[in-house]
């Protein structure tokens, strides 16, 4: 049964990627199902989540930022990493599951999502995990509280659950853009 | 003297490059089966040193080269294959000529029959045709042989100067051959009122005195030949004084000379008439300074100037840390922090001072542009161009190419009439286009104004209505409806004409200026013309910025469009139902747009006369920024805040101060254009 699920997990990844095989580490590794996957697991509001280590740049403490005006409340600001100017996102504000109030012991991860660079906002680190790719499950709807789309699979593992993100959907800035400004409500 | 020079100057870098390219093709070149396509690019090069050559009168390269392009061309026709020996001869002509180019570029003359060997050479694998014999052998063995007196009749066609010839070139080019008297027929010259500039009235008379043979005069007219009348006639010659035998003894000492003349710069007296000449030209322009520069990839200087960045905020950095360190106590580091800071400072204004180029390269396609568009228009039009040699920042230079060519386009289009309309309307008919850069106030404002038709404020209103960018009832200012040619979908080569289609719109010249920083304005006189104003930052890469502070925000002013700071008095604040706020600065009525408001910041100070308000300008318009506090200047880098988030209305960039957090910078131009919605939107609260 869960060969099967990851075996659809398969499918979609193959036929959802076809054109860019090689362009996404992650995918790639999806396809064989025994490839060895590392996923960063870090807490957000007592849930565990994933993502993929190879997105992962740089993990660092909560540093003040320097807000955008108008933009969302899930957009912390911007802070300057070694002399690039780069936005934070709260995470919990992301998924519309309250506000992160940042204090010294909040993580900044920083990711990498296409071309740009940008840091989400946690409670804290957990591990890195070592998984093989058919551990992967599909994840069910309606098992969290996240929209699916933001979700590229589950991982259980030690009788805990791990949440794995798709942080290009995440963060594609044209969806940011549109709901940037329903939240800003210009 | 000053213009030839610079032209010279990149005549000889052009040279370098060419031959560099012509050795590097001729090494590629497959022995046997020659790339038809190389060969034609060896030509080229061949070509193109040949005839900038000529017109700087390097007569020994002309005549050199000239001998190489044949044997190029041969090859060219299949007639010669590139055998070893070809591509060797050539190479080896490469490198004469380089010797004669670097020769000319100190203005001296290269070493004596250098290039005859090589000459003969190439003669030789021609086939030995003496009908190619090179002018320069000619000139070599002629030259000294006698003194030779000419007569020459030189009377220009109309048209001499539309070709591109210049006869003062011409004149000096004979002066150089030897003594020179000269007679001007002024006969044929109108009165000035029907006098056209364009066209040559004068003739004249040449008497020289030269040891040149009658060919080598000839070849001064090479190029004008079928654009006047020419007789050239010896009427004397005698022998030179000197036997021939000593001729080469006394070349040698020549040399000697020159040589000489390079360690010891004593004047150096001739030992004989016969060689004077040319030591004189090694006297004239050893005084004239070498240009040295070197081609730098564009790369490693954006990496210097963007490392130079990280330090001047690193620098601000220690000062800021260091600001409560007493001299008293620690004299030595803070003397040495102080000393930094100038450093730093004057680091950066150098490698600035690297990416600055006049804004000459651009303004100068411009006039052959106006030329062509005119005639094609039947249009008179005439071009003053001044402060080309204002410098700006690469970057901006190489942006500023396309909306400047678009507003020229349209003046020459849209803005000037025919002759027969302009002199209906009561003015010259030839229609003036001015074109100017010039500093003001830490930026550069290009001014391009036309004395044309202006723009028809009724028209434009009319098609902002068709089109639904006004409502149609809607009451407009003059200055409002000057403005709506930038609005996006309003192309204006529909506006005033459908002369030419190709226009793009303002609205992007608007948005290539304001990409750049910049600003741009129009200044309309229907009737008498338009003059179109662009404010340009000097560089891309630093401010200098006030940090303002707006409740817990920091936000920095560009210093360039601040014009003052006031805390105005509660009575001098005017609130406007429908409209934004007014504050009176003596006696004008300035809009003021509340930081806070358009930038939903909490805990700011929303009363301007507790506050400050900070005038600042765009382009025409001023208005009032009300902000808390003013924090200080300071040099600041600009950081793109695109790079890694999408653009924010009303922020330009962002830079990094010296506490190493973010500041953002407002976009003055982009926060005037917000002032409309931010009202509408209170408008509507209040409702």
């Amino acid at each position: 049964m869960v060969k099967q699920l990851s075996d659809e997990n398969d499918l979609k990844q193959k036929t959802g990627n076809a054109n860019d095989s090689k362009a996404d580490e992650v995918s790639d590794s999806l396809l064989d199902s025994h490839d060895i996957c590392q996923f960063l697991t870090f807490s957000v509001d007592k849930e565990l989540y994933g993502v993929d280590l190879l997105k992962i740049r740089e993990i660092k403490g909560w540093t003040e930022t320097t807000r955008l005006p108008n933009s969302p409340e899930f957009m912390k600001g911007v802070i300057n990493l070694r002399g690039a100017v780069i936005p934070i996102f709260d995470l919990k504000g992301r998924f519309n599951i309250g506000e992160t109030i940042p204090t010294e012991k909040n993580v900044v991860i920083i990711i990498a999502v296409g071309d740009r660079l940008m840091g989400i906002l946690v409670d804290a680190v957990s591990d890195i995990i070592e998984v093989e790719s058919g551990e992967i499950k599909q994840a069910p709807q309606m098992e969290t509280r996240l929209d699916d789309k933001f979700v590229s699979g589950l991982i259980s593992i030690e009788n805990k659950m791990v949440v794995v993100l798709d942080v290009d959907s995440l963060f594609d800035t044209s969806s940011l853009n549109i709901e940037g400004n329903l939240v800003s409500d210009m | 003297m000053d213009e030839l020079q610079r032209f010279k100057d990149t005549y000889i870098t052009e040279c370098f490059e060419l031959l560099e390219d012509m050795e590097e093709k001729l090494l590629n070149l497959d022995q046997g089966s020659p790339d038809n396509e190389d060969l034609n690019a060896i030509f080229r090069c061949a070509h193109s040193i040949k005839g900038g050559s000529g017109a700087f009168g390097f007569d020994r390269i002309t005549a050199f080269t000239h001998i190489l392009e044949e044997l190029l061309d041969a090859m060219r026709e299949g007639e010669l294959s590139p055998t070893r020996e070809v591509t060797d001869a050539l190479l080896q002509s490469v490198d004469i000529v380089r010797q004669m180019v670097v020769a000319a570029q100190s203005g001296q003359e290269a070493t004596e029959g250098i290039e005859d060997s090589v000459a003969n050479q190439l003669k030789q694998v021609v086939g030995g045709d003496s009908e190619s014999a090179s002018p320069k052998e000619e000139i070599v063995e002629e030259e000294s042989d006698e003194i030779s007196i000419f007569s020459i009749d030189f009377r220009p066609k109309e048209g001499l100067l539309i070709s591109g010839n210049e006869p003062t070139l011409i004149i000096n080019e004979l002066k150089t051959l030897g003594i020179l008297e000269c007679v001007v027929d002024i006969e044929k010259l109108p009165t000035i009122s029907k006098l056209n500039p364009e066209k040559c009235y004068l003739d004249w008379f040449f008497t020289l005195e030269t040891e040149k043979t009658i060919d080598d005069v000839k070849e001064v007219f090479e190029f004008v030949e079928d654009e006047c009348h020419l007789d050239i006639e010896k009427i004397a010659g005698f022998a030179k004084m000197v036997p021939t035998a000593e001729k080469a003894e006394s070349n040698e000492e020549k040399i000697q000379e020159a040589e000489d003349k390079s360690s010891d710069d004593s004047k150096v007296q001739a030992p004989n008439t016969n060689v004077v000449e040319p030591l004189k030209a090694v006297d004239d322009t050893a005084k004239v300074p070498v240009v040295t520069s070197i081609r730098v990839d564009i790369d490693k200087v954006d990496r210097l100037v963007n490392m130079v960045g990280e330090l001047v905020i690193t620098q601000a950095m220690i000062a800021a840390q260091s600001s409560d360190i007493s001299f008293e106590e620690h004299p030595r580091l803070v003397q040495g922090i102080n000393t930094l800071s100038q450093h730093t400072r004057e680091l950066q204004e150098a490698v600035m001072a690297v990416r600055m180029q006049p804004v000459k390269s651009v303004f100068s396609r411009m006039p052959r542009m106006v030329r062509d568009l005119s005639t094609q228009l039947k249009k008179d039009i005439r071009l003053e161009m001044s402060g080309e040699a204002t410098e700006l920042d690469r970057t901006v230079i190489e942006q500023l190419s396309d909306p400047l060519t678009h507003m020229i386009r349209n003046s020459v289009d849209h803005g000037i009439d025919t002759p027969e309309n302009r002199e209906a309307s009561g003015k010259p008919a030839q229609g003036v286009i001015k074109l100017s850069a010039e500093h003001a106030g830490g930026k550069i404002l290009l001014k391009i104004s036309d004395d044309g038709r202006g723009v028809d404020r009724e028209r434009v209103l009319q098609k902002a209505k068709d089109k639904g960018l006004v409502a149609s009832d809607a009451e407009l200012s003059n200055h409002e409806i000057d403005n709506l040619i930038f609005m996006p979908g309003f192309s204006t080569a529909e506006v005033v004409s459908n002369i030419s289609g190709r226009g793009v719109g303002m609205d992007v010249v608007k948005r290539n200026i304001e990409a750049l920083g910049g600003t741009i304005n129009i200044i309309n006189k229907p009737g008498e013309g338009s003059t179109f104003l662009v404010n340009l930052p000097l560089t891309l890469a630093i401010l200098d910025g006030m940090i303002v502070r707006v409740g817990r925000e920091k936000y920095i002013i560009p210093i360039g469009s601040i014009i003052e700071t006031l805390r105005p008095k509660n009575d001098e604040v005017r609130k406007i139902a429908d409209a934004n706020d007014l504050i009176n600065v003596r006696g004008d009525f300035v809009s003021i747009l509340y930081l806070h408001k358009v930038f939903s910041i909490q805990g700011a100070e929303k009363n301007p006369s507790k506050a400050l308000v900070v005038l600042v300008e765009s382009g025409m318009d001023k208005f009032g920024l009300v902000v808390d506090e003013l924090i200080g200047q300071q040099q600041v880098v600009i950081k793109s805040l695109e790079e890694n988030s999408d653009a924010v209305p009303g922020i330009s960039a962002a830079t990094i101060l010296g506490d190493g957090k973010v500041a953002l910078i407002l976009d003055i131009s982009k926060l005037q254009e917000l002032m409309g919605s931010v009202e509408n939107e209170k408008h509507e609260s209040v409702a």
